[in-house]
């Protein structure tokens, strides 16, 4: 275990923090599992007790304002997926965020006028 | 509560929709030309969790739980509207990738099998698995500088396919092309969504 002042912040090193450090060793996230691409939405709710989070939800937080999915903000955040996981599950238990499966694709139970949209979205490229 | 919380964002706006598209077929066959033509390539971090055989050769016999490397990815991104997105998601050729298929195919819309006529054996796992998850599919021959040496009939033997399941050719450098190939398989999932469910 390195001491705290051993200090080398150099990028070419490789992060400083290894991933998993950032969830306190966990490795699983709380609560039902969600979808690579499920919707995450911010809902403007305040914690009484902000102390719990750390600067890597506050990212993941911000990235939520907008809905955006768990894939594209682990591509932001730069942080392996399981680890963004777990980060979501946190944010969602504090009623921080909502995370929305994505549409059933089952095939009998498409949305046929969504694949309509996206036949014309694609065309039009 | 979910409601609450719909109710506390304070949006009005529709229903954020998110897209999978799996793209499958054997390694170096071109599924990453043909999600960069069309797409905004983004590269994912995620873990791979070592199984007994890789397990076995990075020697950590002994060692009891679990461990796990971190394996870059890419997904390829593709906004139609600021609600409606495509994600393509290339399944990982290499069989110690296999254990990722099942989270990337959970969910997914449907899945192009990209073959190379010189090589059409190694796209026979995709086909066995999409088939057993009952995830439509379409083939997508990925034609090198027209080397076209067979038809699409031929392939259709070969690969011991359905009549009714799309066959295309594309090119996977080119834009167009690639648009073509998911256009053909959005045609092919509205078709099976047409079909009678049977009882």
């Amino acid at each position: 275990m390195p001491s705290n002042d051993e200090r080398w912040l150099d990028n070419a090193a490789g992060p400083v923090v290894r991933p998993y450090a950032l969830t306190r060793g966990r490795t699983r996230p709380s609560g039902a599992a969600f979808d690579l691409v499920a919707t995450v939405t911010a809902t403007q709710a305040r914690v009484a007790d902000a102390g719990g989070l750390g600067p890597e939800h506050i990212s993941v937080l911000q990235l939520a304002q907008t809905p955006t999915t768990v894939v594209d903000i682990a591509s932001d955040v730069d942080l392996p997926l399981g680890v963004v996981r777990i980060l979501l599950a946190d944010l969602r238990e504090l009623g921080l965020v909502t995370i929305q499966a994505p549409v059933s694709m089952r095939a009998q139970q498409v949305d046929k006028n969504m694949l309509r949209e996206v036949l014309h979205g694609l065309r039009g490229l | 509560m979910a409601y609450g919380g719909y109710e506390a964002a304070g949006v009005a706006q529709r229903r954020h929709r998110a897209i999978k598209i799996l793209l499958a077929g054997g390694f170096g066959v071109g599924k990453t030309t043909l999600v960069g033509a069309v797409s905004e390539i983004r590269p994912l971090r995620t873990e791979e969790q070592l199984t007994e055989t890789s397990a076995h050769v990075d020697s950590t016999a002994g060692v009891e739980r679990k461990t796990t490397t971190t394996v870059a990815m890419d997904f390829g991104r593709i906004t139609l509207r600021e609600d409606l997105v495509l994600y393509l998601f290339g399944t990982p050729g290499q069989e110690r990738f296999w254990f990722m298929w099942d989270e990337l195919s959970l969910g997914a819309l449907g899945a192009v099998v990209l073959a190379d006529t010189r090589r059409l054996a190694e796209c026979f796992p995709a086909i066995d698995y999409f088939e057993r998850r009952e995830i439509p599919f379409i083939v997508a021959l990925n034609v090198f500088d027209g080397s076209r040496s067979y038809t699409i009939e031929d392939v259709r033997v070969a690969l011991d396919l359905d009549p009714k399941l799309p066959i295309v050719l594309c090119d996977a450098r080119s834009r167009d092309s690639a648009k073509d190939v998911l256009i053909a398989l959005i045609e092919h999932v509205l078709s099976v969504a047409d079909e009678p469910v049977a009882r």
